[in-house]
């Protein structure tokens, strides 16, 4: 299944029938070193766009947005324990949750890779 | 003749890397905590043995140690005067910290804060015995009515972000006397907004939305508007903004939201660069603080507390906070309850009280001296010449640097990073390099609507020798930026007391209390 993107440089991809979603690597990289992350609750649920966790760096404080909308399943609470892991492997292990999506049709309209890459590459 | 035979010249050493015994470096002194150079045994002060009294703390007296740290008087006074050396003040050199507003805090205004009837004050003293004090509150509070052009003003909130919770509680409480807090729960700041207004915002109840900013810096007129409607609170803006941008369609902004049903915040921090020249009353503002120890001279940064009086429209003043000082046939009172308020006036609902008494005397005290020995005349020169400084910083530096946003600039100058472009060097690493160079760095990384920001506010106090200097200092580590120096940059602060600093280890395992398990590793 392929990645997509979106403009606020969350991604995401499928794993069964929920959704893993993180922040990009450009946009971990554009952060610097991550010091903290809040995530939601499990049962928690988001409209597309909605303020959806938080993650601090050195630099700065930055909202990650429910890039599609549906229910939160599952949270990795390895990068609230150790927010390193954004930096080492934000698109791998360092995944914030997993979305069961309640309308699918949202994730169409979504960047692919190369997509996101001319995007990320303009701003 | 002198014949003792002592060189009186230069010696050729360059000790740069001499280790010293103490650690010290000449009058660079290395400076333990208070808990590490005196010992628990240890007091400064002989008090007599107390008179045995029955105890009748129930058993819950100490068991252990109180572990306070014991020094001789002459050891505090070092170590004190130690660390005020270790620190950098607006007294020493420039301070160019965006949005911060560092001007010089002038002496006389001291003087007049250590007068006895304002130095030594008691808040539960009677009105009769403070007349001077209270009028002086109620002048200050008359200037600062004129100077914003606003009908009504709370003195009691201790700093900016108080007043801006004193603003929006003052809207959340004309909402709920118009029986509509209940669906108007919405408020809009723009994205490069001081952290201080969402969460304000959000404290009081409301959720937070961003205003979209144009191309130019400043709130997109029509994103703003399609984004009002009934379940408007309000909005927060500061004028100028923080890209050190004047909101030109301010006037229409207002408009538009009053027409929507909601209330104006003006975030003051920036009231510098328009004090004098522009009445925020005229802008359509409902709600402003005002930041005394910016725009009016008292001292902050660690210097002294901040005071944050806010300015309140007709259509909110009733609900100002208590006390407040009326005078009433020459004789100056307090009105200190939210009775006493609605006994004022029909349709007062005070908010209540924010805090325990009347706010931070001392600063206004030295607020007023400002305004007194400035006059209207030099409040709007100060004005004018905060924002000609700026510009000046502005044209210099854009020889070498890429400023954010194009044209003339308000009181604080806003660059981007596209000058450090592939040279390897990044804000943080320039602001590090200014350490060496003797200046407290900008404000970097704010607002975050610019990449790697660099906020440069120089204010009104100084002169073009020290703007010269300093933009010298600027453009000389620019040319060594872009020279390929990166190395050199990484490396930066290497002449500070101490050299780069682990922001991450100190934000990912911060060390926030002394233990004496910390002495015992110290001495080893």
């Amino acid at each position: 299944m392929t990645v997509k993107y979106t403009e606020d440089h969350e991604w995401l991809k499928s794993e069964g029938d929920v959704y893993v979603i993180g922040v990009s690597a450009h946009a971990a990289e554009q952060l610097g070193d991550v010091v903290f992350v809040e995530l939601p609750e499990v049962g928690k649920t988001f409209a597309k766009g909605d303020e959806m966790a938080v993650v601090e760096s050195v630099k700065a404080a930055s909202d990650v947005y429910a890039p599609i909308s549906g229910d939160v399943v599952e949270v990795n609470n390895a990068i609230v324990d150790e927010p390193a892991k954004v930096n080492e492997d934000p698109q791998g292990a360092a995944w914030f949750v997993k979305i069961k999506p309640s309308n699918p049709a949202e994730i169409d309209a979504l960047m692919d890779e190369g997509a996101y890459k001319d995007f990320a590459g303009n701003s | 003749m002198n014949n003792q035979g002592r060189p009186t010249g230069a010696g050729e050493a360059t000790a740069s890397n001499v280790k010293t015994f103490t650690g010290n470096k000449a009058l660079q002194i290395e400076e333990a905590l208070s808990f590490e150079i005196g010992s628990f045994e240890q007091t400064g002060v002989d008090l007599p043995e107390p008179a045995s009294n029955a105890n009748r703390l129930g058993g819950l007296d100490r068991k252990s140690d109180i572990g306070l740290p014991g020094l001789s008087e002459p050891e505090t006074m070092r170590h004190f005067v130690r660390l005020s050396q270790k620190n950098y003040a607006i007294d020493m050199g420039p301070f160019p910290l965006g949005s911060c507003t560092m001007k010089h805090n002038p002496r006389l205004n001291e003087k007049m804060a250590r007068l006895p009837g304002f130095g030594d004050l008691h808040p539960l003293a009677p009105e009769s015995a403070v007349q001077g004090a209270l009028e002086l509150i109620d002048t200050l509070a008359f200037w600062l009515k004129e100077l914003t052009g606003m009908p009504a003003v709370a003195m009691s909130p201790k700093a900016g972000a108080h007043g801006e919770l004193c603003g929006m509680m003052a809207i959340k409480a004309a909402l709920e006397a118009r029986g509509e807090a209940g669906k108007r729960k919405r408020v809009l700041a723009p994205e490069s907004a001081h952290g201080t207004n969402p969460a304000t915002a959000v404290q009081c109840g409301f959720t937070v939305e961003n205003i979209p900013a144009d191309k130019t810096g400043r709130v997109d007129l029509e994103a703003l508007k399609a984004k009002l409607g009934d379940d408007i609170a309000g909005i927060m803006v500061t004028n100028p903004n923080t890209c050190g941008l004047f909101e030109r369609d301010i006037r229409a902004i207002a408009d538009a939201v009053h027409e929507a049903g909601g209330y104006f915040y003006c975030d003051g921090a920036n009231f510098n660069a328009i004090a004098g020249k522009v009445r925020p009353g005229d802008l359509g503002v409902d709600a402003m603080h005002i930041n005394l120890h910016k725009t009016f001279s008292t001292p902050h940064g660690g210097g002294g507390p901040g005071s944050g009086p806010t300015v309140l429209s007709e259509a909110l003043a009733p609900f100002a906070p208590v006390p407040y000082v009326i005078c009433e046939d020459g004789k100056y009172s307090l009105v200190e309850t939210r009775r006493a308020a609605k006994a004022e006036g029909e349709s007062v609902e005070s908010l209540g009280r924010l805090t325990a008494f009347h706010g931070q005397m001392g600063m206004f005290v030295r607020a007023l001296s400002y305004m007194m020995s400035h006059g209207k005349d030099g409040v709007r020169q100060a004005s004018e010449d905060a924002v000609l400084n700026a510009n000046y910083v502005l044209a210099r530096l854009k020889t070498e640097m890429t400023p954010a946003f194009e044209g003339h600039c308000m009181h604080e100058a806003l660059f981007d990073d596209r000058f450090l472009k592939d040279t390897g060097v990044e804000t943080i690493d320039f602001a590090k390099a200014m350490i060496d160079e003797g200046y407290h760095p900008m404000t970097m990384y704010f607002p975050l609507v610019v990449h790697g920001a660099m906020l440069i506010e120089p204010t009104e106090s100084e002169s073009k020798r020290e703007l010269d200097l300093f933009c010298g200092a600027m453009l000389s580590l620019a040319k060594r930026a872009k020279a390929g120096e990166a190395d050199a940059f990484k490396a930066a602060p290497v002449y500070a007391p101490r050299r780069r600093l682990d922001e991450t280890a100190a934000a990912r395992h911060p060390v926030l209390r002394w233990t004496p398990a910390q002495k015992a590793e110290a001495a080893e």
